[in-house]
């Protein structure tokens, strides 16, 4: 079947409703929180109007039993698939690692949204990160295409290495953004994205098994070790979907990091999610402007793209590490993840980190600009002024 | 296991075994007892859901399980929530669920994963109207963590955080009436029972069975270990239970409560023959005593109430 995309306008929430449609999920476990709603409420929709088959609801009474929901669903062996944000995903935390330590392959995704006090529903990075050590896999998207595809190919890289993936998208500026999708007919997301096939499910009487027993001293570490495998072969299979999903819908995800004219580039800034769109206008801004910079996406957190970070380092002056988040006591969490893959190599660019845009503070072209003129600063004398500079504070 | 015909008729209990010897059970323990009959009433077309509790150790530790059915150990709070997981895979995969030919979804929670951390995963299971069975095995106090007090641990007792001491620091309020908020949520069928009456655990288990939605059962299941009692007595205790209408047995069906206890016309025996064979009850006054005793009259009078007028 030729591929002849179906365009609609929708926001970041709908197309993340509609991949969980096309990826035919059959158990949605939700609770509703701002700005997540309208994913799961247009999920109820297609239900409603009879757009879904074996499709089964289950709305629960929290984000802790929407998780458990999808584990138990996804135990049984069923595509499962959930939503949150910030404090709903916060309280999921627990089940986040029985999900990944049952290895169980659930999509679920997050708007990215400040983490109270003080109480905010804007975009901030912190939640998601704050599940790093999770064992969940993490798409950052940057727009509405992105949340779609990246639900629909987290799914298969999920399913193929028995891990759970997180499609993490911004509160606002992309889940209540419209913005023209292109989506996937059915019968071509059917064929991109196979029924599941797990490898055990609480279906075979004639087999039982038992999952998440007690695992003693002598086997635990073990299991630890398998998770951590998967991870390393994620790193391949989603290289391997996302070059897939390029040849067959015209859309390449291979790079673990877009790369976006940094071949000849003095300097590139790096970050994750909608403010790279902003970071790559302003880059051909810059560019008129002589500037030799380029912008690195990263679009997988975890597995983390190291090797292709250090390509990237190898062949740069300076890397101006955006972060809309924080890990208090130390500094943005990207940039704490890229020095620490760096050190043990010889790519040592001048690393500087600026903490942008959160709670969803705004984060604009000119913004880029004025970061730009202080990295080419730093980079002609040869030295930092601050390592991790409050970009936005007011002084 | 042969059994020779004239035994067979008199067996009121399915002969089947699915839960192995071998599992790590302390002696006299009543949850395994339960777990065993319950396993014998549904057999092996059953998923069980467990979460932190004895159980997780009486299953045995990976590679092993003593329960021939596929189970799924899970966080403390959540068996409502991954049993309602369960059910919903099970439908939208066009399994039939429940009935007496369909996979029966159980899970399988103590009294401190089901009155407390787990209760509002359980109301979430009970309103939402899943098939499947929840059964709260209450030996009133958590036993696997080592013998802390619940709030499904009675009046006066002794635990290992309620210890008395001189500062009488026991349990002082009374065991929550699980069973009552269950029943508040409207499900079609809740029912308690004892391990020392199988006959009616079983018949109860099918009736849980064979009604469509949520049912839920909670299970009297005496803890030697926990109850500081002799091994030998757990069956005897159990029976005390009932028979002091310390733990009535009773079942509510569409909104119509029932008594099953063995002697209906029969006045409860007192209090202190329950009390006496165990441990943790020691440190009780008398006037502790008198004070159990008058809630276990007045929840006695309440339930026949409601039969009465609800029969």
């Amino acid at each position: 079947m030729e591929y002849k995309p179906i365009r609609k306008v929708v926001s970041g929430n709908y197309a993340a409703a509609y991949a969980a449609k096309h990826a035919r999920v059959e158990v949605v476990a939700a609770y509703p929180i701002t700005p997540q709603t309208s994913i799961i409420e247009k999920i109820a929709e297609f239900i409603a109007n009879g757009e879904v088959e074996n499709l089964q609801y289950v709305p629960v009474e929290s984000e802790h039993s929407a998780m458990a929901a999808c584990i138990g669903a996804s135990a049984a062996g069923a595509r499962a698939f959930t939503a949150t944000s910030a404090q709903g995903l916060a309280l999921m935390h627990e089940m986040l690692h029985w999900a990944s330590g049952a290895r169980l392959p659930i999509v679920m995704v997050d708007v990215n949204r400040a983490m109270a006090p003080p109480w905010s529903v804007w975009d901030d990075q912190t939640d998601s990160l704050a599940q790093r050590d999770t064992g969940w896999m993490q798409f950052y998207a940057e727009n509405n295409q992105e949340v779609y595809d990246g639900v629909l190919m987290a799914f298969k890289v999920a399913e193929t290495v028995n891990l759970p993936a997180m499609v993490v998208e911004s509160a606002f500026i992309l889940s209540h953004t419209y913005d023209i999708v292109e989506m996937i007919p059915q019968e071509l997301v059917d064929e991109f994205l196979p029924p599941r096939k797990p490898l055990y499910t609480l279906t075979d009487f004639d087999n039982p098994i038992a999952v998440g027993a007690l695992g003693g001293p002598n086997d635990y570490y073990e299991f630890r070790y398998k998770i951590e495998k998967a991870m390393d072969e994620a790193r391949k299979v989603i290289k391997e979907v996302g070059k897939e999903f390029g040849e067959m819908f015209g859309r390449d995800y291979s790079q673990m990091i877009e790369l976006y004219r940094t071949d000849d580039a003095d300097f590139v800034f790096m970050g994750m999610g909608s403010l790279m769109g902003t970071v790559k206008q302003a880059v051909d801004v810059l560019r008129e402007e002589g500037y030799k910079v380029g912008a690195a996406k990263v679009r997988w957190f975890r597995p983390f793209p190291k090797d292709e970070l250090y390509e990237l380092a190898k062949n740069v002056e300076g890397i101006a590490v955006l972060d809309r988040n924080f890990s208090f006591g130390q500094e943005g969490i990207l940039f704490n993840e890229a020095k620490g893959v760096l050190y043990n190599t010889d790519a040592h660019p001048i690393m500087k980190n600026y903490i942008v845009g959160l709670g969803g503070r705004d984060f604009t072209v000119n913004d880029v600009k004025k970061i730009a003129e202080n990295m080419k600063a730093i980079i002609e004398k040869g030295e930092l002024d601050v390592e991790v500079d409050w970009y936005h504070l007011k002084r | 296991m042969e059994i020779p015909e004239n035994v067979k008729k008199r067996l009121s209990i399915p002969a089947e075994e699915h839960f192995y010897a071998g599992h790590t059970a302390c002696q006299g323990c009543g949850a395994s007892l339960g777990l065993r009959y319950v396993l014998k009433a549904y057999g092996k077309k059953t998923i069980f859901a467990i979460p932190a509790c004895c159980s997780t150790i009486i299953a045995g530790p990976w590679p092993y399980s003593a329960l021939n059915a596929n189970l799924f150990h899970t966080a403390f709070e959540t068996t409502g929530a991954v049993i309602g997981g369960i059910e919903a895979a099970l439908k939208a995969k066009g399994y039939k669920v429940k009935g007496e030919d369909g996979i029966m979804v159980v899970g399988w929670a103590g009294d401190g994963g089901t009155a407390d951390i787990g209760l509002q995963a359980l109301s979430g299971f009970l309103e939402r109207g899943h098939d499947a069975v929840y059964i709260m095995y209450d030996n009133e106090a958590y036993m696997n963590t080592g013998i802390q007090r619940s709030s499904s641990t009675p009046y006066g007792a002794w635990t290992t955080n309620t210890p008395g001491g001189k500062m009488h620091f026991l349990e002082k309020r009374n065991k929550k009436k699980v069973i009552d908020i269950v029943i508040a949520h409207d499900i079609p069928y809740a029912a308690t029972a004892s391990v020392a009456y199988p006959e009616d655990f079983i018949r109860k288990l099918k009736k849980a069975q064979k009604i469509p939605g949520p049912s839920f059962i909670q299970l009297f299941a005496p803890c030697p270990t926990g109850w500081r009692s002799p091994t030998d007595k757990s069956i005897e205790l159990a029976r005390l239970a009932v028979q002091t209408a310390y733990f009535p047995l009773f079942e509510y069906e569409n909104g119509k409560y029932k008594i099953n206890m063995p002697s209906t016309k029969k006045e409860p025996k007192p209090i202190e023959e329950f009390l006496k064979l165990q441990g943790r009850f020691k440190y009780m006054t008398k006037e502790d005593v008198e004070i159990l005793q008058q809630w276990v009259l007045h929840e006695w009078e309440k339930l026949k109430k409601l039969a009465e007028v609800f029969g």
